[in-house]
């Protein structure tokens, strides 16, 4: 251990934490998370690491269903504008919202709802790839980025995950079942061009303030633009594949 | 050296320039982020003032800066403290390893991705006042075609154009051309094409790039674009230790191939 890390020798495990750390509402936000014991003696430098960590992931994860939290997601949102203003990669944005949400509330009482909630975000999380974010971004809304997604899959994984949450119906008391559906809007980040987490969240929302209005349950993506460079144009510019022809 | 002893430097060049009306001013782009723009940026600042011009080199990548990364400089003042009225653009303008003068965007910019009103006040009236202190301004813009990139680019002089020879950097300098053809009145575009496997290659992605562009950009357009060939930089390991080591390659290695390519850019550029 440098000495100016660290002026003060380790204190003794089982000693009172020093400097007044109080790390008891820590432990019990952990274990109310379903969280286990953490490792190390406690107040070990291990085990302070262990309670950081784990504190990090539980303010980043939706309690309810799990998933990433509107934080996370803006996080996960403008690393995804910074790579794709640099490398050009398509990525795709998609928001849900269940459909008549308020129904099920009212029908079937908040507890029925939160089961709806937990349900959808788990076949999200289930239709999506490992790389793609699921994030719960509000009451009954979901956001999707979805990196080096290209533009002719974007409307299938949409109508993938529309179908999945169509299919699933949701047991919300011993043999009773609602089914639900989402709506879904989605937008591509403009290629190249370093947009904001704000805009990009904006279009999709518009697309999915489309997708309401034209009947729910269907999704609406942003028409894509015309690309800059053709096909026609990229064949021409890789005709000779070799370059070694300068005559 | 003291930001004092900076625009000290700047006030006498200030009162020695003269007859040329200001810097000529280019900016480097080139579509495709990671083809080694900043390293060529830097490197061709460097050998522009071994050939006795003034350089100043700015970084225009407002979002993702790293030109003080490139150099291994840590500065305390930057085009951010510019921009909001905490320091005055001499102090901001630091000498750098290749003997040219920078002035780094810094930290704290990811605010000016946009091009706002302010923005474009701002870097327009940087640039016009930066240009009557030197030989040459060389605007390091960002990756990518945003609008920033756009406006930065309608400020200079000149556009130089890097790509390699990888498909992919060909189809984002073709874009580049082809939005900057539709966009600007600009019909001199130059090209330096960097990490070349064989020599000659350049030349021949040039004549490619330009039958593209002749046939489905300049069709439509009174006075046609023409794209300049300013170099060709060699794929070279020395390159790569360079920049590991965050270092000028001609400082680092002056007689390796690629620095040798960059000194002759750097010559053509001058001569025009």
């Amino acid at each position: 251990m440098e000495p100016h890390a660290r002026p003060e020798p380790p204190h003794p495990a089982g000693v009172a934490p020093p400097r007044g750390l109080n790390p008891d509402v820590a432990l019990q936000l952990l274990r109310q998370s379903g969280h286990g014991p953490l490792p190390g003696e406690p107040m070990s430098d291990v085990w302070l690491q262990a309670l950081v960590d784990a504190l990090v992931d539980l303010s980043s994860r939706d309690a309810l269903t799990g998933l990433a939290n509107r934080r996370s997601f803006e996080l996960a949102l403008a690393r995804e504008i910074d790579r794709v203003a640099r490398s050009g990669e398509p990525a795709l944005l998609l928001t849900l919202d269940i459909d008549h949400f308020k129904k099920v509330n009212d029908t079937h009482g908040h507890a029925a709802g939160d089961l709806v909630i937990q349900a959808v975000g788990a076949a999200l999380a289930d239709t999506v790839r490992p790389m793609d974010l699921v994030a719960r971004v509000g009451g009954e809304e979901f956001s999707i980025v979805l990196p080096n997604c290209p533009a002719a899959f974007g409307p299938q994984v949409a109508e993938r995950i529309r179908k999945r949450v169509a299919r699933t119906p949701v047991e919300i008391a011993p043999g009773e079942s609602v089914s639900v559906t989402v709506s879904v809007g989605g937008a591509f980040a403009p290629q190249w061009v370093r947009t904001t987490a704000r805009i990009w969240i904006d279009r999709t929302d518009l697309q999915l303030y489309r997708a309401k209005s034209e009947g729910r349950n269907r999704c609406c993506l942003e028409p894509t633009a015309v690309p800059l460079v053709s096909a026609e144009e990229k064949g021409l510019l890789f005709a000779s594949s070799s370059f070694q022809d300068f005559t | 050296m003291t930001p004092s002893g900076t625009s000290l430097a700047i006030d006498s060049i200030d009162a020695a320039s003269g007859s040329r009306g200001g810097a000529q001013i280019t900016a480097v782009t080139s579509g495709k982020g990671g083809v080694g723009k900043t390293f060529i940026t830097t490197n061709l600042a460097a050998a522009l003032t071994r050939q006795g011009e003034r350089v100043l080199v700015l970084d225009a990548d407002l979002g993702l800066a790293n030109i003080d990364v490139v150099l291994n400089l840590y500065p305390k003042l930057t085009l951010h403290d510019v921009f909001t009225g905490q320091t005055r653009l001499e102090d901001a303008i630091l000498p750098a390893p290749g003997g040219f003068s920078v002035l780094l965007a810094g930290s704290g910019m990811i605010e000016y991705s946009r091009l706002t009103p302010t923005v474009r006040d701002q870097l327009h009236d940087v640039i016009q006042r930066v240009r009557p202190r030197f030989d040459r301004v060389l605007l390091d813009t960002g990756a990518g075609i945003s609008d920033v990139v756009l406006y930065t680019i309608s400020l200079a002089d000149e556009v130089l154009i890097v790509c390699t020879p990888e498909p992919t950097s060909l189809t984002d300098a073709y874009a580049t051309i082809k939005v900057l053809a539709t966009t600007q009145p600009r019909r001199l575009i130059r090209l330096l094409v960097n990490q070349v496997e064989r020599p000659g290659e350049a030349r021949a992605i040039r004549k490619q790039l330009q039958l593209v562009v002749d046939r489905y950009v300049n069709a439509g357009l009174d006075k046609p674009v023409m794209i300049e060939l300013l170099g060709e930089v060699p794929l070279d390991p020395t390159v790569r230790e360079a920049v590991i080591k965050r270092e000028l390659l001609l400082e680092g290695a002056p007689g390796s191939a690629a620095a040798r390519a960059i000194v002759a850019a750097a010559a053509k550029h001058i001569a025009g």
